[in-house]
């Protein structure tokens, strides 16, 4: 029996649906009979068509919020909803930055329990979740035991998004309350920092540097290496939290999750936090010199070598071609 | 200015980590240390705090009043510190876990309430949020940056396209990022100083919550199954005697990558 109303908090980017948003609801229009997506921004409205093409039958319209950090406006109109007496059985959340403030608030509001990291979910009368621990190495279904919205903050690619032919959604407004104090923190400037290529979640081909560049500046190699694989440059924790590299780039457990056809892992060891990340990989080259390094057991290809010897040759000869 | 920084200790992130059979919670049994994601807000709580008069008190839920972690952040340079230790919290969850940290943190009386972005062991990512909204406060997650100027804190937030300049009056719960700061390390000085600093160890019933709101009775949530997860197959390994970029031009050519 399918679970009745799931409920899809859907972030919308300027060319549409986020692609998380898309997995988010072809999988709840896989388990619920009604899904609905809660959106917000200044025209909603002119995504319903988008959101109906993944399997949302109607959108609840938060509105534009402003400066506001979404989290607070958004959690306070799905929370204003469900005490209004209209109740998902479970609401999917997007890991992302503001998927995040929006499940935490929320879960605090309704006094809710939330379980995060979720990879998996399958609908067995009630539903379950899936999550990996300790590196990927250990899967573990877990289940909410109350009563009440379940609360699921889901990691990007744990489904496939599929358009499900629907038309556009109903949408229905829900605007946010006033949030008081706790509404106070405000956007003054938004910087947008040039990218060229595709971006880290969505790239075919993944380019990622680790501690065994050596260096801050040698991570141009990598993201000279990604330019001519037209795939984007990723990183380990280890150079995010030197600052090296922005967290955008990170890749792991603490970071993205990716899945790209191609992994190119240049001077990471693989320590769980990373390969947790990146896995899920369709095919994994490892360059390290250590070849005792945990990312060689899970390579399609390992270069025991030297990242300084190994990769200038490789961009060479990639030019060359 | 006082500062609150959540820090947590955490099973060493090196050593095999492991679910405890039969209650499915996390084996926190061993020694715990300071997780390194909290070392980032000790070290911008105190880089904030640091005029005449202000301090740095840390809060931290750990069992058995464990307190090897907190000395750590001590000999940063912390002045004090407030330690939940119940047998009641085993097994709590994410909100139970914000509830016990709200609670204490009320007791400080802070201006600014900083968390790292997640812990390294439980990674739920969600407590900054849910403590802010347990407190009522206003919240900027993902800090790569911070500065506080007079009753304002103004942040940079990293986000998906690169990041936003946001600011909230005080008191506030920001979340850092790593790399927002660089911690230092504690000095010889520093260590023998938080041998004798205090740290306050409170209860459940202290802080004023009820067993059943925390633990795993409060957590509402349960781990059904555990399972080993089919290790990927590992592949072909090459010793690069300088011909390993060679061997890796062949792969991406099977692959059709070029």
């Amino acid at each position: 029996m399918p679970v009745d109303t799931v409920w899809v908090v859907a972030e919308i980017t300027e060319s549409g649906p986020s692609s998380i948003t898309q997995e988010l609801l072809s999988k709840a229009r896989s388990i619920a009979t009604n899904v609905a997506a809660i959106a917000w921004g200044p025209d909603t409205a002119s995504h319903a068509a988008a959101l109906g093409e993944y399997g949302a039958t109607k959108v609840y319209d938060v509105g534009a919020v402003g400066e506001t950090l979404p989290g607070v406006p958004v959690a306070g109109a799905i929370a204003a909803l469900i005490e209004g007496g209209d109740t998902p059985d479970a609401l999917l959340v997007p890991a992302s930055y503001d998927g995040r403030d929006v499940a935490g608030r929320l879960s605090a509001k309704l006094d809710r329990p939330v379980l995060t990291n979720v990879v998996g979910l399958s609908e067995n009368g009630g539903l379950s979740s899936e999550h990996t621990l300790f590196g990927g190495t250990v899967a573990a279904t877990a289940h909410f035991t109350g009563e009440g919205p379940q609360i699921f903050v889901v990691r990007a690619k744990s489904f496939t998004a599929e358009p499900g032919g629907g038309g556009a959604a109903e949408v229905v407004s829900a605007p946010a309350p006033a949030a008081g104090a706790t509404g106070t923190a405000k956007v003054t400037a938004r910087h947008v920092e040039e990218r060229t290529g595709p971006k880290l979640d969505e790239a075919a081909v993944i380019v990622s540097g680790g501690r065994g560049l050596g260096s801050a500046d040698k991570y141009e190699m990598i993201e000279e290496l990604a330019r001519l694989l037209h795939g984007a440059a990723g990183a380990s924790r280890a150079i995010v939290d030197a600052g090296w590299v922005p967290y955008a780039r990170q890749v792991g457990q603490t970071g993205k999750t990716v899945k790209p056809n191609l992994y190119v892992a240049c001077g990471i060891s693989g320590a769980t936090q990373h390969l947790v990340g990146m896995k899920g990989s369709k095919n994994i080259v490892a360059i390290n010199k250590d070849q005792d390094a945990p990312i060689f057991s899970v390579a399609d290809l390992g270069i025991v070598g030297n990242v300084h010897d190994v990769l200038p040759a490789l961009i060479e000869a990639l030019k060359n071609r | 200015m006082n500062v609150v920084v959540c820090v947590k200790q955490i099973p060493d992130p090196a050593a095999p980590s492991a679910l405890d059979p039969t209650t499915h919670n996390l084996d926190r049994t061993g020694k715990l240390i300071l997780d390194d994601s909290d070392a980032y807000g000790v070290e911008m709580g105190l880089q904030l705090a640091s005029g005449e008069g202000d301090e740095v008190i840390l809060v931290s839920m750990a069992p058995g009043g464990e307190t090897s972690g907190l000395r750590t952040a001590l000999a940063m340079g912390a002045a004090r510190a407030i330690l939940i230790s119940d047998d009641s919290l085993a097994g709590s969850d994410a909100l139970g876990t914000a509830k016990v940290l709200a609670a204490a943190i009320k007791r400080a009386e802070p201006d600014l309430v900083l968390t790292a972005t997640e812990s390294t062991d439980g990674y739920t990512g969600t407590i900054p949020a849910q403590i802010a909204e347990l407190l009522g406060l206003p919240s900027i997650t993902f800090a790569k940056k911070i500065a506080i100027d007079g009753s304002t804190v103004r942040v940079e937030r990293q986000t998906e396209a690169g990041y936003d300049e946001v600011e909230s009056p005080l008191p506030a719960v920001v979340s850092v990022t790593a790399g927002v700061v660089e911690p230092r390390y504690p000095s010889f000085k520093g260590i023998m100083a938080a041998k004798s600093k205090p740290v306050d160890v409170v209860t459940v019933a202290d802080i004023g919550l009820e067993a059943g709101q925390v633990g795993a009775t409060g957590a509402r949530q349960e781990i059904t199954d555990v399972s080993k997860v089919e290790a990927r197959a590992g592949g072909e390994i090459v010793v690069d005697d300088g011909n390993g970029a060679a061997r890796i031009v062949t792969f991406l050519e099977e692959l059709k990558v070029i």
